[in-house]
């Protein structure tokens, strides 16, 4: 079958899509807490960055999607990002129970986004990028760590192989810019 | 590229916990009922192999009868609906159906170029068993005669994929003295365990 084509998010997605804690994957996590220093511990991470237009320009009304495996390195997922108070049906999010390793985030009007997270096992984050000038939602991916490896960083150049990887600014806290044109175009994939 | 171990390939899971029974409902979130006209919007998600898609996320949002939307950047002088938002959201059934009782979205004008304006169209974003499946798109109502001065709809320049945009009419859908039927099937693509450098 022939499958249904893409068209742009468009700049109203903002009162559908984005949801309170959307961009918090460790959300209500009762292992991470907010003792202090015992988050970095226990693997909590925060990435952030802006997203940039091909002049540079920071792009305010971009959604960013992130799908990672646990800190396990397992793929399953879990039900419950958006879980919902039965009552008034506000999103209540993440039991932290399970971990659902789906985030979704705007950035905000300086072109910034930020997730909190914990490390994945397999070493990086799956990004998905919408913006209303794309016809079609972009990948990437965020390498933590040391040198990213693993069948995709191995067949890159060196030199775009260390663009997939997240600056650690300090302890925990890592950096991915997104370029979406230009000069310092991010690495995207296409799933054909 | 082959990697068959690559995230992509799976995807997030959502369940009964993450969409409440009135979500897929646009018309009964005020205390009143929205202006316009009340249509229900059914379809299935499919992969390309024709296999439903079962139990994942589907989500919706529109403008107004009038063409405008619940947000601070649109200019559009048409009024706000105090009983209408025009989010949604839904999960797929066992045989991959989704449905939506909204309103029918009016067009506006947009200031892309003089007397820009967009036709009736509806939102969708939709959740494959892959997050390499993810898909944004829009639907289109059948017949409206905005649909060949669009540039949006028309940024797919295969005329059969434009197509595939465009709603029906299903008069087995109406319900009588209630509401108009639209039917709108979506395939997602993929997903590939092999992927290419985008634009490379």
């Amino acid at each position: 079958m022939k499958p249904t084509p893409s068209q742009t998010i468009g700049p109203f997605y903002g009162y559908a899509l984005p949801f309170a804690g959307g961009g918090d994957i460790r959300g209500g996590d009762i292992r991470g807490g907010d003792i202090r220093g015992g988050d970095i511990a226990r693997g909590g991470i925060t990435v952030h960055g802006h997203v940039y237009d091909g002049a540079g320009a920071p792009v305010s009304d971009a959604l960013l999607e992130f799908w990672q495996a646990d800190p396990s390195g397992g793929l399953r997922g879990a039900p419950g990002t958006l879980r919902r108070d039965p009552v008034t049906g506000a999103i209540i999010g993440r039991d932290g129970v399970a971990f659902t390793g789906f985030g979704r985030t705007p950035t905000d009007a300086d072109g910034h986004w930020t997730l909190r997270t914990h490390t994945p096992g397999n070493g990086y984050i799956s990004v998905c990028l919408f913006a209303r000038g794309l016809l079609h939602h972009l990948y990437t991916r965020v390498y933590l760590g040391a040198e990213p490896s693993g069948p995709l960083a191995d067949a890159l150049t060196p030199e775009r192989r260390r663009a997939l990887a997240a600056v650690e600014e300090r302890e925990g806290v890592y950096r991915f810019d997104i370029h979406m044109q230009g000069e310092k175009e991010t690495v995207f994939l296409d799933f054909a | 590229m082959e990697d068959p171990d690559a995230a992509e390939l799976t995807g997030p899971v959502f369940g009964v916990t993450d969409v409440s029974p009135l979500d897929a409902d646009l018309t009964r979130r005020h205390l009143a009922e929205p202006l316009g006209e009340r249509i229900t919007v059914e379809g299935r998600v499919l992969d390309r192999d024709g296999r439903p898609v079962r139990g994942q996320l589907v989500e919706v949002w529109q403008a107004n009868a009038a063409g405008r939307y619940r947000h601070q950047g649109d200019g559009h002088p048409a009024p706000l609906d105090p009983n209408f938002t025009g989010a949604g959201r839904c999960l797929t059934d066992d045989e991959g159906y989704y449905r939506f009782t909204t309103i029918k979205p009016g067009a506006y004008p947009w200031r892309n170029h003089v007397n820009a304006w967009r036709p009736a169209h509806i939102h969708f974003s939709v959740f494959g068993r892959a997050f390499a499946q993810r898909l944004v798109t829009q639907m289109y109502f059948p017949n409206d005669p905005l649909l060949p001065y669009d540039p949006v709809l028309n940024s797919v320049t295969d005329e059969r994929a434009r197509a595939r945009l465009v709603a029906a009419y299903d008069h087995d859908l109406s319900v009588p003295e209630w509401s108009l039927g639209y039917r709108w099937d979506i395939t997602l693509d993929g997903p590939a365990a092999t992927w290419t450098e985008h634009g490379r």
